[in-house]
């Protein structure tokens, strides 16, 4: 079976017995696709084994890129492009550079995220996000089982697990 | 619930045990000896250099332990004001997550009847030595030594008096304000420990009122403090910024300091309540208001360069262009700005005690030569320096403060056992 095409859904009424439930499904050794929530689950992260976002290094890396752009742009048109005499100082007056250097360390610390956040999460203009169910952005909790990932349980089984651990429905779902 | 804070030992007191005592003497002897040498080599070998510039005033070895003392009694007195301005924060903002960490900055607070006997004092013996205004020549319309400017700022430090008397209202705004911080002090700790015995939320209330007006206080007190007791030091020069600057750095220093406290608690076994989200909140605390002081210290500065007016100017001539500080301008950026940003910046520097430790003691250092620098140019001029005698006083203040903190802190229970809020301080999650 190919990956990542037949889903398995358990929908959830509440986040209480989602995050039991986050729990119980994995113990039984049902591997989790994903969890949609339609408000953020304080300590669904932690329960699901996620490991930490990598969202902070891109941050960094985007703002060291502008600080060094930020840098060598004012280098470059102060001392080199259109030299300027201002307020008595040298051309390249280094204290003169900071603030601009400071903002542009920050739009670009903040575009790079927001940037990298929106491709990593399909949420790119190109790109179209798959909607499990529709209710997830609304009242419904949804748990998506990825049935290729869980092969060896068969689909029966893991109906049963979602059931069992709380779940009000159980959908299928196939992606072309 | 399962886990709540009655499976701790709520009423755990910090136990101040001899060892650790004799260790805190054994560091305020060895610096009273640093400063005890700093003195005689100061003694035999400064006293024969002749300053050429202001009116040709000889310089006296005693002028650098005065500059030293003053140096430390406005940075220590900054720590333990903090620490009270941080408890009374936490009330008015209500905040529950400090609730396990809040008798720490408390204890803080006892500093302050000390810090007020050595600032008056130091003030009545050293006056003519730190502060130029002073003099009374240079408001005496005669004298060839008579300054316009000076005169014109008399008032804030004679009134009602007469120019060059007696300066009754620098006086009276040093005691009020010693006065006012020792009295809201002792109404909060009294109010706290009250809390402790009677319990119910009353107390809280109270607090937070107390806590409010405050702060209120210390809003306007700190600036005024900070223009009397370390710009008036340059007479002639002003800075608007100049209150801010003086809190943003006894603020990162307090909230080392307390980190620093919290962190050795809890690696003596203390404080079982606080977990990492505490320490991760202090964390940020101390890489944030390192930030903000940057941005002020940076703010002044940037203002000042490009402006390029001589009276404003001046006070960076003085300090970047003279041998004896300008290495300590990049000392002082290096210790208070890059080191706490770059090593503080991740989650998980925030988190570990090893980091907090190395940052915070950085940062303590660090405000220290920010002081330094405040202080030694416009009273000792090229005769100062980073030596012996600053060296010991340094640690004989810093023991002596620790050894008050920690004093007061092992007489009362650790944990405000009472509080409303210890429930969610328990619970708190990042």
């Amino acid at each position: 079976m190919e990956r990542d095409k037949n889903f398995v859904l358990g929908v959830y009424e509440d986040e209480d017995v989602l995050l039991e439930a986050v729990s119980k499904v994995r113990e039984s050794g049902v591997k989790i696709h994903e969890v949609y929530s339609p408000f953020p689950v304080h300590g669904l992260d932690e329960a699901l084994g996620y490991k930490r976002s990598k969202l902070p290094i891109a941050a960094f890396l985007f703002g060291l890129l502008g600080t060094i752009l930020a840098l060598t742009m004012q280098f470059y048109m102060m001392k080199f492009d259109w030299p300027m005499i201002i307020g008595g100082k040298d051309h390249a007056a280094f204290p003169d550079f900071i603030p601009v250097t400071f903002e542009l360390t920050v739009l670009l610390a903040a575009f790079g995220m927001v940037g990298v956040f929106m491709i990593s999460s399909n949420l790119k203009p190109w790109g179209q996000p798959r909607i499990f169910d529709l209710r997830i952005t609304d009242d419904k909790h949804v748990m998506a089982i990825d049935l290729a990932t869980n092969a060896s349980l068969g689909e029966g089984k893991i109906a049963e697990v979602l059931k069992s651990s709380g779940a009000t429905e159980v959908n299928k779902k196939s992606f072309e | 619930m399962a886990h709540s804070t009655s499976n701790y030992n709520l009423d755990q007191k910090f136990d101040f045990t001899a060892s650790l005592k004799k260790s805190i003497m054994t560091v305020l002897v060895i610096g009273a000896v640093i400063l005890a040498f700093g003195i005689i080599t100061a003694m035999l070998g400064g006293g024969h250099d002749h300053a050429n510039e202001s009116g040709g005033h000889e310089f006296h070895w005693y002028q650098r332990l005065f500059a030293n003392l003053w140096i430390n009694n406005v940075y220590f007195t900054g720590i333990a004001i903090i620490g009270v301005f941080f408890f009374a924060l936490q009330y008015a903002a209500q905040a529950g997550w400090s609730t396990a960490i809040l008798r720490i900055p408390l204890s803080f607070g006892n500093w302050l009847p000390f810090a007020a006997g050595l600032m008056i004092v130091t003030f009545f013996v050293a006056n003519h030595d730190l502060f130029h205004w002073t003099h009374s020549y240079i408001f005496d319309k005669d004298s060839p030594e008579y300054d316009k400017l000076i005169d014109g700022k008399g008032a804030f430090f004679y009134w009602p008096m007469e120019n060059g008397s007696f300066p009754i209202f620098y006086i009276l705004r040093m005691v009020l304000f010693f006065g006012f911080w020792v009295f809201f002090f002792n109404k909060l700790k009294s109010l706290a420990f009250e809390e402790d015995i009677q319990g119910g939320t009353s107390y809280w209330r109270k607090l937070r009122t107390w806590s409010a007006l405050f702060i209120i206080f210390f809003a306007v007190s700190s600036s005024i403090s900070a223009w009397d007791w370390v710009m008036s030091i340059d007479t002639h020069w002003f800075s608007t910024m100049f209150g801010w600057y003086v809190f943003a750095s006894w603020f990162v220093a307090g909230l080392s300091a307390i980190t620093l406290v919290v962190v050795f608690l809890k690696e003596k076994g203390y404080l079982e309540m606080v977990n990492q989200n505490h320490i991760h909140d202090l964390g940020k605390f101390v890489f944030a208001f390192s930030i903000f002081w940057t941005y002020i210290w940076f703010s002044q500065f940037l203002l000042i360069y490009y402006a390029n007016i001589p009276e404003e100017s001046v006070y960076f001539v003085e300090r970047l262009q003279s041998d004896v500080y300008s290495p300590f301008i990049f000392v002082n950026l290096v210790l208070n700005f890059f080191l706490p940003f770059l090593v503080l910046m991740t989650r998980d520097a925030k988190r570990h005690a090893i980091f907090l430790k190395v940052v915070c003691s950085i940062i303590i250092l660090g405000h220290w030569f920010d002081f330094f620098l405040m202080v030694q140019p416009g009273t000792l001029g090229h005769n100062g320096g980073f030596g012996l005698m600053e060296i010991g006083m340094l640690l004989v203040y810093g023991a002596a403060f620790t050894l008050v903190a920690l004093g007061a802190l092992a007489k009362k229970p650790l944990i405000a056992k009472n509080h409303p809020m210890l429930e969610e301080s328990y619970h708190h999650h990042i």
